[in-house]
């Protein structure tokens, strides 16, 4: 379970395309497709390269899991039914170190709503969803 | 049609339009707009809407149904929800086709179009469909196109009815945004892109003030919006910074406000176009833009460049430039998202960064910088076709109390988000 109080998160439901970036989730591991074509790494998984367009080279390649907080706020009306009960809660945009252009969502838990430091580092961790599934997210680094 | 693009003038390299001038806008109507509908007067259901937009573009034209030979709508009403499981009215309102839609095939049998040789109920939200109705003109697909847009908006409140804010689980491309409480739709990503345009320029959200109060002022100078029929009083600029959050910073006052409505406008040759009714508008050229950023969230750069790409494509077919450009119109439906494209056109020389002081500047109707002229979808409800009906007003010479002082024989509008959209220059001459 999430450990930010009354979130219920939307539970990922695998499909044959991203099967392995949510089996790394539940060995607590963050890996991101790679073009080895093109040397470009792609998330949210898709069926070829963006660059190259390459669909025959993409592999799963496990990131450090370091990042950067780039902008965020705070969500006090949801229309998402699991996180009414968590508002406020935070809503930050994570750029990942290895590749600023790749970037995750979050909601920093352990940061109190609105004293997100924007620009801070932050590390990977998972949380646990209500079907057993885990699913990566942030934590500023203190 | 939604999923072919074919047609799309959505890349660079593709020159000048080859039916530059040789389509015009001939006719457009507008119905009546409510916040929602009743459920009770079907005169005011999305089929009574939209008889009643499409009725009045014909005769705005000069037309008789027998005139039109292509019917041409969207099945993105925005409704969110059906009308079921309520009970369904008499014929012909028996089915959501009516309720909360209106297609093509619906409208050809209850207004009795007799002529009709192209049918189109799956054209993509009015920006892309606008030019692809030109586009069908020109092609010869059919030589008078009828095109109507209805909003729809029901009882409830928005969003909180649409399934995947309900579900437990986040299946397919949901799963990397869900989670973490990503609302489908503009907003999210489109506030995380304004927050990055306020760190990189050094900007805050009061800066939209100036755009928030003089869309109102123009809506209020527009007879059929929403403001002027409902609420009919100019908003502060304290109101304005006070209003409801919505999301940190952007507040009620940011977002447009669903209405239920529709609008309907007649293309044709522009050989057709020369003893009709109005004066014709003359389509120079129509653009797109259908793609989306590399990662979870575009990025500020990234919709930089759309807009950057989108203006080079608009340039290219219609042979005209930033300075050509007299009056436009751009998609306001968040506040947040307009600055694009005031940047990405260059319109009055506005370069990134530069938004808000000219936000700040005087772009009244009647100043030198007449910026949304329309009023938008701020101004009038969230109508959309507001930014398409106040260009030809605009170039016609009858936006009454909104007819800018400045030249106006060039007009620019489109919509929705710098990623995804679809503009149209328009011209009062055909070239």
């Amino acid at each position: 379970m999430s450990t930010i109080p009354g979130l219920e998160r939307p539970t990922p439901v695998p499909n044959d395309l991203n099967k392995p970036f949510w089996d790394a989730c539940n060995e607590r591991r963050l890996v991101l497709q790679h073009c080895t074509a093109c040397a470009r790494l792609h998330y949210p998984p898709t069926q070829r390269c963006n660059t190259c367009g390459s669909a025959d080279n993409l592999e799963w390649k496990e990131v450090q899991g370091k990042g950067h907080i780039d902008v965020y706020f705070v969500i006090r009306d949801s229309r998402i039914r699991g996180f009414r009960s968590a508002q406020p809660i935070n809503f930050a945009v994570i750029t990942l170190d290895e590749d600023p252009g790749i970037n995750f969502l979050s909601n920093l838990p352990g940061t109190p709503p609105g004293e997100v430091p924007v620009g801070a580092p932050v590390e990977l961790i998972f949380e646990q969803t209500s079907t057993g599934q885990m699913v990566h997210e942030w934590r500023v680094v203190t | 049609m939604a999923s072919d693009t074919s047609w799309m003038r959505n890349r660079e390299g593709m020159g000048v339009w080859e039916h530059r001038g040789k389509v015009a806008i001939v006719g457009w109507g507008q119905s009546h707009m409510d916040r929602r509908w009743d459920g009770v007067t079907l005169d005011r259901s999305c089929g009574g809407l939209s008889k009643e937009a499409c009725l009045k573009a014909i005769a705005d034209a000069g037309l008789s149904l027998d005139d039109i030979d292509g019917l041409i709508t969207s099945a993105e009403t925005r409704a969110e929800q059906t009308w079921a499981p309520r009970p369904y009215f008499a014929p012909p309102y028996d089915t959501e086709d009516g309720l909360t839609k209106a297609s093509a095939e619906w409208i050809q049998r209850e207004l009795g179009f007799k002529n009709v040789k192209y049918l189109e109920s799956d054209a993509p939200y009015i920006g892309p469909m606008m030019g692809l109705a030109a586009q069908a003109v020109g092609d010869g697909v059919c030589e008078t196109a009828l095109v109507w847009y209805p909003m729809v908006n029901l009882a409830g409140r928005y969003g909180h009815n649409n399934p995947q804010n309900i579900r437990q689980e986040a299946p397919g491309q949901s799963a990397f945004a869900l989670p973490w409480g990503y609302q489908s739709g503009a907003m999210f990503n489109n506030l995380v892109i304004f927050l990055q345009y306020c760190k990189k320029y050094g900007t805050s959200h009061d800066g939209l003030a100036p755009l928030c109060l003089n869309l109102r002022r123009n809506g209020l100078r527009t007879p059929w919006g929403y403001y002027a029929l409902h609420e009919p009083y100019q908003l502060t600029r304290e109101e304005y910074l006070h209003g409801r959050v919505i999301e940190e910073p952007l507040v009620i006052y940011d977002c447009d406000r669903p209405v239920n409505t529709c609008a309907a406008f007649i293309f044709t040759t522009a050989e057709r176009a020369k003893d009709l009714r109005q004066k014709p508008v003359y389509v120079l050229n129509h653009a797109q833009n259908n793609g989306r950023g590399r990662s979870t969230m575009a990025t500020l750069e990234e919709h930089q460049e759309a807009v950057a790409s989108l203006a080079r494509k608009m340039w290219e077919g219609s042979g005209l430039g930033p300075a050509d450009v007299d009056i436009f119109n751009p998609y306001d439906g968040y506040l947040t998202f307009t600055q694009q494209f005031l940047e990405g056109f260059q319109w009055h020389g506005v370069k990134r960064g530069e938004a808000h002081d000219f936000y700040a500047d005087d772009i009244r109707v009647e100043g030198p910088h007449p910026f949304l002229s329309s009023g938008g979808n701020n101004g009038t409800g969230r109508n959309r076709a507001v930014l398409f009906s106040d260009s030809l007003e605009q170039l016609r010479g009858t936006a009454g109390p909104r007819q800018v002082t400045v030249r106006a024989d060039t007009a620019l509008a489109g919509c929705n988000t710098p990623d995804s959209c679809g503009f149209l220059m328009l011209s009062k001459y055909p070239s």
